[in-house]
């Protein structure tokens, strides 16, 4: 009862104080949050109230809740369908800015649908929205199933997801009211940072939580990924993020930092976005999916462990390889370069690891289109891990930085690495969670295996094209010893190469589309009539946290 | 090989432990390149000219950030001939020192703006903005025209210049109290503008967006623009050469 009492007493007090914020608040933008807060707030004292177990606290006793046997998989369930959605979202925001390249009319002349505001929605839209909720839900399921124990702090677990959702939403309202830091990937202003960091410390709790309650004596290695990540993201977060409010009360603060400081702290944060959310968390899916798919161990238990650390510690070093040739000093920007190159052995170990674990079922990726997607996902990690370090040597860069070679790299990687194989585990995971016979249809996995990598090749494609290209028109001298073209004339140049991307987008967004279908299908328990392919076989009787078990 | 593989049991066991490690692994790096950038001095070099923002100027810029003016444009020119005869001089650290946050950008859909101040007429700067493509018929940029018609509501300016003197930079305590008096001076051509420019050297006092009679976002947006890179006087190190 007192438990009750304190909790919705607590969300109470979360909502007047939002109202009083928002009454206040110093501009619109500010207020606009509070009251999105404040809404939050009343809808948890809503379903805190109305989900209490009245007759129970009436008699003295309370339910017994859970069943202690199977694993708390309520919010794994509510990240996957999270993951779907937001991934929908963030595609299809990629592709309309892609298009307003291209087409510049579809900005629409309105503040909030320019370039400059919906690519921030975008960016955050894919990797902490789509990512976000792919790495809490497929860390919570992975961290109960490689240690045989139910989630640590239950309610805590929830509030992890719920909470994220929230910093989603403020985060995403703000890009559109113009709320921005100006940071990329950091742009939340400082009350979402600091929401961000109560729900990533409570993430960190729980994780570390369920770990230390394992019934299995080893860590995993997907573990030790996750672990990384979740430290180091917290890490990276509360420095980049370090910056003074002009008032309590509105949105606006200034950084901490300024100029030099400001821009490889900005940029060790943002490459270590890469490294840690984008690398280090999707590699520790890729440690426990690749292996349970191809029902193969992992191939190498040493390798693992090498490419564990050297992998964690040399990522930190490569941001200033987004700073070459700038105003940093000289001896940071080849460090930074030294560094990535060095970065390309580990991230190769790391692949080799996961596709040598298809040895003994190779003719899998013939028969099971998951296996085909992990084994395209390691493809592109291979090829995005590679073309980076090359991208960071100094004369490389010269030519590509500022140039769409970047953004096609930075797709290759999310498209091919982080999309595929979080639509592998997602395809994993429903058919399991749902507890259905198989998914609604294997054959359509295969449409949208092919629909993506096709769509990626258009994407790297056209913006490799484009970005050379750039990169070359615009150091091009004429034998009069004059630059050749204006700059207006480099960007009219690269219209064919952004509706090439734009095509790209289409089809990576229509795989998505068949995804959602066939899992929303799956979840609704409905079995498509198709020529059966290789199936994954599930134990759900193995499927258990080991409890102690009373002795007879 | 296998005895590094029998003590990482001892990681592999000990979630604080593991946790502990991966935590030295990850803040090496960034202890070696990020920390000394705030002690080495030649990190940024002390350069004639360099002031902090004028209020009209720093609302003008909270505006660029605002419309994510830097997701297509840098504000940073490279020492590559092409870039120099492009831009302009090369960027400088102490050009962007008092830069909370920086905005040096990392993508060039439309060109650099490091040194965009004076290239173009405030006239010019307020029809691109408002409708690019009527005077760069190639250019992929959003209309916004929406900045002439909003009146800048850039609040209290003291809190602003406040906060960042607290982050660093060196806004005297007059500038301070005079910032709303500054803002308003530095857009009124009817104004003062004496106090203004001792305090802030080489500030251009005028009005900007062609009605003189409403403070427009237009107005901060385009002075902010007509000062970037136009604090430091470049003509000494031009090349000393003489022709034979």
């Amino acid at each position: 009862m007192e438990s009750l009492v304190m909790r919705s007493g607590g969300w109470l007090l979360a909502a007047v104080l939002a109202f009083f914020a928002l009454a206040f608040s110093a501009d619109s933008g500010f207020a606009i949050h509070m009251g999105i807060i404040m809404l939050a707030a009343l809808i948890t004292l809503w379903v805190t109230l109305r989900g209490a177990d009245y007759s129970g606290i009436a008699k003295g006793t309370l339910r017994n809740g859970a069943d202690q046997s199977r694993y708390d998989d309520d919010p794994v369930r509510w990240g996957v369908i999270a993951t779907v959605f937001w991934g929908l979202a963030g595609f299809l925001v990629g592709l309309y800015i892609a298009l307003q390249l291209a087409f510049p009319v579809l900005n629409l002349g309105l503040e909030w649908t320019t370039f400059g505001r919906l690519r921030p929605l975008h960016t955050s839209a894919v990797i902490f929205a789509f990512g976000g909720n792919a790495l809490i839900a497929t860390s919570f399921y992975i961290v109960q199933r490689t240690c045989r124990a139910r989630l640590a702090f239950p309610s805590l677990a929830r509030f992890v997801f719920w909470g994220y959702q929230l910093f989603i939403v403020l985060a995403a309202t703000g890009y559109l009211l113009g709320i921005t830091e100006g940071k990329e990937y950091a742009e939340p202003e400082w009350h979402v940072d600091l929401w961000l960091t109560v729900v990533w410390v409570s993430y960190l709790a729980v994780f570390v939580g369920t770990i230390v309650k394992r019934s299995e004596p080893h860590i995993y290695v997907a573990n030790w990924f996750f672990l990384s990540f979740i430290i180091t993201v917290a890490m990276l977060h509360l420095v980049n993020n370090l910056s003074l409010p002009v008032s309590f009360l509105g949105a606006k603060s200034y950084a901490a930092f300024a100029g030099v400081q400001d821009a490889l702290t900005q940029w060790w944060y943002g490459h270590n976005a890469v490294g840690f959310f984008l690398t280090a968390g999707f590699l520790a899916m890729m440690y426990y999916f690749v292996p349970k798919q191809a029902e193969r161990p992992i191939y190498s238990y040493r390798l693992s462990i090498i490419h564990f650390w050297s992998l964690i510690f040399l990522y930190i070093w490569a941001g200033p390889h987004h700073l070459q040739y700038t105003a940093l000093p000289d001896w940071a920007q080849t460090l930074g370069m030294v560094f990535s190159v060095m970065l390309w052995m580990p991230s190769w170990g790391g692949m080799i690891n996961g596709l040598m674990t298809l040895n003994g079922a190779w003719d899998k990726i013939r028969t099971d289109p998951i296996i085909r997607m992990m084994v395209m996902a390691l493809a592109f990690y291979g090829m995005s891990t590679f073309e980076g370090p090359m991208m960071s040597i100094k004369s490389v860069n010269s030519l590509s930085h500022y140039t769409d070679w970047t953004i096609g790299h930075v797709h290759s990687g999310a498209l091919g690495w982080n999309g595929m194989i979080t639509f592998a585990a997602l395809y994993y995971l429903t058919p399991r969670l749902w507890n259905r016979q198989r998914l609604y249809s294997l054959r359509m996995v295969n449409w949208h295996f092919w629909l993506s990598t096709v769509g990626i090749v258009l994407y790297a494609a056209s913006m490799w094209v484009a970005g050379i290209m750039q990169g070359l028109m615009w150091r091009e001298y004429g034998a009069d010893g004059y630059l050749v073209y204006s700059f207006a004339e480099v960007v009219a140049a690269m219209f064919p190469m952004y509706l090439i991307r734009a095509a790209g987008g289409v089809l990576y967004l229509s795989g998505a589309l068949v995804m959602a279908y066939n899992i929303w299908m799956t979840i609704a328990g409905h079995l498509r009539t198709e020529q059966p392919m290789t199936e994954t076989p599930y134990n759900e009787a193995a499927d258990r946290p080991l409890v102690p078990v009373a002795a007879e | 090989m296998s005895t590094l593989a029998h003590k990482h049991k001892t990681l592999e066991r000990n979630v604080s432990l593991l946790g502990l490690f991966a935590f030295l692994a990850v803040i090496v790096g960034g202890l070696v390149e990020i920390v000394p950038l705030f002690w080495v001095k030649t990190t940024v070099e002390k350069v004639e000219g360099v002031r902090p923002y004028t209020p009209l100027e720093l609302a003008g810029r909270n505006i660029y950030i605002r419309e994510g003016c830097y997701v297509c444009h840098s504000q940073m020119v490279r020492p590559f001939r092409d870039e120099v005869e492009r831009y302009g001089h090369y960027s400088l650290a102490a050009e962007s020192m008092y830069d909370h946050p920086f905005q040096w950008g990392s993508k060039r859909t439309g060109p650099d703006l490091a040194r965009v101040g004076g290239k173009y007429s405030d006239e010019w700067h307020v029809q691109h903005l408002a409708d690019p493509r009527s005077v760069v018929p190639e250019s992929i940029m959003p209309p916004y025209a929406f900045l002439k018609d909003r009146p800048l509501n850039a609040g209290d300016m003291t809190g602003h210049l406040t906060a960042l003197s607290r982050v660093g930079v060196p806004y005297s305590k007059e500038a301070i109290a005079a910032a709303n008096a500054d803002l308003l001076a530095q857009a009124d051509p009817e104004a003062d503008s004496a106090d203004l420019l001792k305090r802030y050297p080489k500030a251009q006092a005028r009005d900007y967006d062609g009605d003189p009679k409403t403070l427009t976002e237009m107005d901060a947006l385009v002075a902010y623009l007509q000062m970037l890179g136009t604090l430091v006087d470049f003509r000494a190190a031009a090349g000393q050469e003489q022709p034979r």
